[in-house]
């Protein structure tokens, strides 16, 4: 094994001084110049209406306001899967909240004060709120025009419906199995909405030159898919990619809702009509939550049947995603699901039906754990509930039915090389899973619930990633990507990585986030897929500028080129252990030959990385035949908790999970990934709940109402455990685990409640009144 | 328009405001220190959190006008004269993700430490519990706090 000096080490991150000094700037810090203009958002009081006529004329008469633009300026549609989203509303508006119009002035108080005087007149249409209700037969149409809109070939929507997608699978003899079957558990599960509460608003400020350049400085994890979005979307504005920049400063927090486009399009789109102003769009609180994603809400319906040995015959999984009023986005998160819904187990006959439903609702998109923490709350209680009613121990039947390397996933291609075995028994152990707790106080109750976990990269089979990397006369190197440092410590894990192709060390590295027009394509900083796929291009590029460096010394000084390698910022040779030439003397300057000519000049390398084995192309009737999915990643986890039996509330104890992250480029990183991605997973499921009045308002948009975890929340103590089976085609084997972390936290919490006190929940989330109300149903029927 | 003047990071800075501007907003747009940030504009993030006479109090709760002659550091004042023991510790423990919650975070950290140089996991968690981070679970954050301020 090639021994590694780089790779594989905690190092700081290398923009870890730039954060705690003050020095990083976030969009809303850059500075635009006297001549900034701000945009205000005229938002609809109705959840499904139509707009009958739109007044701005009261609104353009106040001082400093330069223009109020609406959806007749705009009439184009949009969206990354599908397009079915506005810039602004056109005849109907669909959620409540949604934009209507913008006042553009020269101060926030005048745009504000303004846009409060533009007069909508509406018709409002009945709402529909539920994907249950929506699929009805004679439920009320959110997008008559759906047969119209373009979508990408893998999505099946159904026109003259509310389902714009249904994602099917069909594996082996379903019926058979369950005939087969000597156990069949047959449930449903509710998981509702939930917001990603990053800590920095989305903020966008754009420029339309006079020379027709479209400059826009955005939060984003998707810097290159919102040019392509904006162009797209603009074109019959004559806008091309070539005169659409994105500048991606730092991002205070994304967990998938600064993927694609959501509000940036807005500051987009007004800026060709105050040309050559910069104009900026700044979120609120708010709009964080009831206007850029939510994460989907799902109601599934699941039927397992087992062996009295616990072996899994057959699984019907069937899941309503309330997927709300625009699904460009979120139709992706059901098709990602409606493909796994299997879990991490060895499944043969298996049928899943996904559908992607509209409802009146914020639109649904993008949160980490892109829809495997929703379908894995009632899969991963399944599970549990199978093995105390067969009475074999919980993790023994998930280690009886784990899928392993080479199995046939859901879709028929084979699972990747995993190390879910070792991640059972890992945390198994350092749980102490055979040892049964009990309180000495009687108020007080102890469970242990065990989880599996695993999900995919959720991407088009063309998705790819590309690097420029360039040599300064220090041998210092400049490592130009497009992903996104979005906190994950993406750029620290590109420098390690380029550091170790190159023995150059990471501090010497320097990686910043992209600018479109500068640094070479990458889809989106989504997927947990950037460490893996941009990783790959890092690599290559950095093996491209070693080849180009040592092809040069070897043409200068006679050496054959496979006696050459690099060493602590040097080349070497292995059969001259005398000879040493330092990086930074030729890496600009060249080498100079006896007759004074040099030979070479600034060393650049390149890479391009592109899965050239995956596909969608698949029968959609039973998704057989292609290979959506590039690998999945797995892992176990498993928790102690202590619940008060008076007042419901819960107690974590200990948290321990174990996660195949192929290599941990950055052990320390990966620790922090599953140290905050738990927590996330715990707020889910014991604090957050979003609540809509009837007019489907969110109530509590803001941290008052709507709790997310405090440092005084934290579990007592968490075990992260890193397994490492190399992914075959990742960078030094790695693969994805960002967004996995806080998949299994619900359901194991939901098990270790079961296991504490007999009681099964089946809705998220699960609060300590839920728990209460519980426990006094079940001395009611005692 | 008032003028009001205050020490900020150490020097003595003057601005024109009205009277319903927000120190927060002053400080980030008519001031030039973008450390502090914005979070939610209700008190309930602590992003906005700076140093005024020492207390850690949240900038987006005060208006401009309150502190006229007063003493504010921000993260940048901080940071001036190199980093300092509690920085350099949060850079080893890669204790941030995003770091938007960073220079708030810091302040409260700061104005414990500066009162109680040796605190306690418990104070630590108290110390910063008014500050909202969403990417790394908190531990780090206090594990690094706590290799700052241990007795040597
Ligand atoms: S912005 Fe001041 S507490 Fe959130
Ligand atoms: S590091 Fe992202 S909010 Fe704290």
């Amino acid at each position: 094994m090639e021994k590694l000096k780089y790779v594989g080490q905690s190092s700081v991150r290398i923009d870890g001084k730039e954060k705690v000094s003050g020095a990083a700037l976030f969009t809303d810090d850059l500075e635009f110049g006297p001549d900034l203009l701000y945009a205000e958002i005229v938002e609809g009081p109705h959840a499904h209406a139509m707009i009958n006529s739109i007044d701005t004329s009261e609104a353009e008469n106040i001082p400093e306001v330069l223009c109020v633009v609406t959806g007749k300026d705009f009439p184009y549609n949009f969206g990354l899967y599908m397009k079915d989203r506005f810039i602004f509303a056109q005849d109907r508006v669909r959620f409540f909240g949604e934009q209507i119009a913008a006042v553009v002035a020269r101060t926030p108080e005048a745009a504000k004060k303004a846009a409060k005087l533009v007069r909508v007149n509406y018709s409002p249409l009945p709402k529909v709120l539920s994907p249950v209700d929506a699929v009805k037969k004679d439920a009320d149409l959110i997008h008559p025009d759906l047969k119209h809109y373009e979508h990408v070939p893998w999505f099946f929507p159904k026109p003259d419906s509310n389902i714009a997608h249904h994602r099917k699978i069909r594996k082996g003899d379903v019926e058979k199995g369950f005939a087969e079957a000597d156990y069949v558990l047959d449930d449903t599960y509710e998981v509702p909405r939930y917001a990603h509460c990053a800590i920095e608003y989305h903020a966008a400020v754009a420029k339309y030159d006079h020379s027709g350049r479209l400059t826009v400085w955005a939060s984003s994890q998707s810097p290159h898919t919102q040019r392509n979005l904006f162009a797209s979307a603009l074109a019959p504005m004559g806008i091309t990619h070539n005169d659409v920049r994105v500048i991606a400063p730092h991002v205070g927090g994304g967990f998938g809702s600064k993927a694609g486009v959501t509000m940036e399009i807005i500051a987009a789109a007004i800026a060709t009509k105050v040309k050559g102003h910069p104009v900026k769009v700044l979120w609120n609180r708010e709009r964080e939550f009831y206007n850029t994603y939510q994460r989907l809400g799902v109601t599934a319906n699941l039927k397992v049947g087992v062996k009295k040995d616990g072996r899994i015959t057959a699984l019907h999984h069937e899941l309503y995603w309330d997927a709300g009023a625009y699904v460009e986005y979120g139709a992706n998160v059901v098709n990602a699901v409606g493909l796994s819904a299997i879990g991490p187990y060895r499944v043969d006959n298996a049928s899943i039906d996904s559908y992607c439903v509209y409802t009146n609702l914020p639109p649904g998109g993008p949160y980490r754990g892109f829809g495997y923490s929703e379908f894995l709350f009632g899969l991963e209680s399944h599970m549990e509930r199978i093995a105390r009613h067969l009475g074999i121990d919980p993790v023994e039947i998930r280690r009886r039915n784990a899928i392993k390397a080479g199995d046939l996933t859901a879709y028929g291609a084979r699972m990747n090389p995993n190390g879910l075995q070792q991640a059972i028994d890992a945390v198994e152990k350092e749980i102490r899973w055979e040892k049964k707790l009990v309180s000495k106080d009687p108020d007080i109750a102890i469970g242990k619930g065990f989880s599996l976990f695993w999900k995919a990269p959720a991407m088009p089979p063309n998705t790819s990633s590309s690097c420029f990397l360039k040599f300064n006369e220090d041998a210092s190197v400049n490592l130009l990507v497009s992903g996104m440092d979005i906190g994950q410590g993406f750029l620290t894990v590109m420098a390690q990585i380029a550091a170790e192709v190159l023995s150059v060390p990471v501090f010497k590295i320097r990686t910043e986030n992209p600018d479109t027009d500068r640094n070479p394509y990458e889809w989106q900083t989504v997927a947990s897929h950037v460490t893996w796929g941009c990783g790959n291009a890092v690599k290559l590029a950095a093996v491209d500028a070693r080849n180009q460096i040592l092809a040069l010394v070897s043409r200068t000084h006679y050496f054959p080129v496979e006696t050459l390698f690099l060493e602590d910022e040097q080349v070497k040779c292995m059969t001259r252990p005398d000879f040493s030439l330092p990086l930074k003397d030729f890496v600009i300057a060249g080498i100079q030959m006896e007759d004074g000519t040099f030979k070479g000049g600034p060393i650049i390398g390149r890479g391009v990385f592109m899965p050239e084995y995956a596909s969608t192309k698949a029968n959609p009737e039973t998704s057989q035949g292609g290979h959506p999915n590039v690998h999945y990643t797995v892992g176990a986890a498993a928790a102690i908790i202590e619940i008060d039996r008076r007042t419901g509330k819960v107690k974590v104890k200990k948290i321990v999970e174990a996660v195949d992250c192929g290599k941990a480029i950055n052990p320390d990183l990966v620790k922090g990934q599953i140290t905050g991605g738990i927590l996330q997973g715990i707020s889910t499921v014991l604090y957050e709940e979003m609540k809509f009045d009837h007019r489907a308002k969110m109530l509590n948009p803001n941290f008052t109402d709507y709790k997310i975890p405090t440092s005084l929340d934290l579990p007592d103590e968490v075990v992260p455990i890193i397994i490492e089976v190399p992914e075959p085609d990742g960078p030094y084997g790695a693969r994805g685990m960002g967004e996995h972390t806080m998949i299994p936290v619900a359901p194991m919490i939901a098990n270790a409640i079961e296991d504490a006190l007999g009681i099964r929940i089946r809705s998220m989330p699960i609060t300590s009144e839920k728990i209460c109300l519980a426990i006094l149903d079940r001395q009611k029927n005692d | 328009m008032k003028k009001i003047s205050f020490s900020l990071n150490g020097e003595q800075r003057f601005v024109y405001i009205t009277p319903n501007e927000i120190l927060l907003d002053v400080l980030r747009y008519k001031m030039g220190t973008k450390s502090p940030k914005c979070g939610c504009d209700t008190g309930d993030c602590g992003a906005c959190t700076i140093l005024l006479n020492g207390k850690a109090v949240r900038s987006c709760l005060i208006f401009a006008v309150e502190v006229e002659s007063q003493d504010i550091v921000t993260l940048e004042g901080i940071s001036r004269d190199g980093l300092t023991p509690l920085q350099k510790a949060l850079i080893e423990h890669n204790a941030f993700q995003c770091g938007y919650c960073a220079p708030g975070m810091i302040l409260s950290a700061t104005e414990l430490i500066n009162s109680n140089p040796h605190p306690g996991e418990e104070e630590i968690k108290e110390a910063i519990s008014g500050n909202l981070c969403r990417c790394t679970g908190y531990q780090p954050v206090i594990d690094a706090i706590k290799h700052a301020t241990k007795k040597h």
